[in-house]
């Protein structure tokens, strides 16, 4: 039941910030600092997403060489230029294989 | 409309990786499609399950869901005068305003082309990642353990392609990233679960811009970011 409210509550503050741009003000563009936040969020809150799950996302931090691997494929994938669909098929290719070989 | 083609393709396989981490998480089948439905805003649905998955802290979830929903604001500040409608095609349109959206719109020469390109996408995409998110979901209550298919790796994948670009242009955003990997790592431990990637989002002020005197203090990354022009 909890879990359905924080659902739809995600569901109603996602819509909202959408809407909330498309409607403000544009001068709150200008600010400098608004700016700088809302462009540079996004980078901090994924690469801690990344950090995070690749140890596994619970309070222990764990190697998961599986894991590890099919995110560090991932970053090669990408430092080579790869179309994003070859990215996410390498991630899950090498951590299943890696699963399958007993890491 | 080839390009067009393959974002389906891949925002189809990343929704059926977010229908699958759902349930791998504990939600249940409709939990998963309502919040693609009616979220409709795929990094913020993964960091949502991401952090359910973790082990609890729903709100801290839900924060963290919405901190990165707060770039569709942004979007949606910059699209406004490409997107002039009024009442309900105003509140069907702002539903739409994404990361694919906004960059196909802002890449069109002609704001009747970034309308063009802005209905097609949003239609398209709306779609796909419904559709998969409930093929994931099903599939994964059927199989169970989804990580023998690699599929736990490819939350953190989807991220990393979201910021990749960034990361290769950008010095600053670098020393952001790698910043905020580090206090949700060093958190982890202690903090509940969830909380250490808001944390995180400190980094994100805590990094000068790209002033004169804004790379100071950075060590290595001094010189590289003494080259940004940007503010």
């Amino acid at each position: 039941m909890t879990l359905w409210l924080v659902i739809i509550g995600t569901c109603a503050g996602c819509y909202l910030l959408k809407l909330a741009g498309l409607s403000a003000p544009r001068r709150l563009l200008d600010h400098p600092l608004v700016r700088r936040f809302a462009t540079t969020v996004p980078v901090a809150l994924l690469a801690a997403l990344i950090a995070v799950q690749t140890a596994g996302g619970g309070q222990e931090p764990v190697f998961d060489p599986a894991r590890a691997g099919g995110v560090a494929a991932a970053a090669v994938a990408l430092l080579l230029r790869a179309p994003f669909l070859v990215v996410l098929i390498a991630a899950a290719a090498t951590a299943a294989g890696l699963r399958l070989l007993g890491l | 409309m080839r390009d067009g083609l393959g974002l389906g393709i891949a925002v189809g396989l990343s929704g059926t990786a977010f229908g699958a981490a759902a349930v791998t998480a504990g939600l249940s089948v409709p939990q998963a499609c309502v919040l693609s439905l009616l979220a409709f805003t795929g990094a913020s649905q993964f960091a949502l399950v991401g952090v359910i998955a973790g082990g609890g802290g729903l709100a801290a979830g839900a924060a963290g869901a919405l901190l990165l929903g707060s770039r569709n604001t942004l979007y949606g500040l910059r699209m406004a005068d490409l997107l002039p409608w009024r009442g309900p095609r105003r509140l069907l349109a702002a539903h739409g305003i994404i990361d694919e959206t906004a960059a196909g719109a802002l890449a069109q020469p002609s704001a009747a082309w970034a309308r063009t390109s802005f209905v097609t996408v949003f239609a398209t995409l709306y779609l796909t990642w419904n559709l998969t998110t409930l093929v994931g979901a099903l599939a994964t209550e059927r199989i169970g353990d989804t990580d023998a298919f690699g599929l736990d790796a490819m939350g953190a994948a989807v991220f990393l392609a979201l910021i990749a670009p960034r990361l290769r242009d950008n010095p600053r955003e670098r020393l952001v990233a790698a910043l905020a990997a580090a206090i949700a790592l060093a958190a982890l431990p202690f903090a509940p679960p969830g909380v250490p990637v808001l944390l995180a989002a400190a980094a994100a002020l805590a990094v000068p811009g790209g002033g004169p005197d804004g790379a100071s203090g950075n060590g290595g990354d001094a010189g590289a970011a003494g080259g940004e022009v940007r503010t």
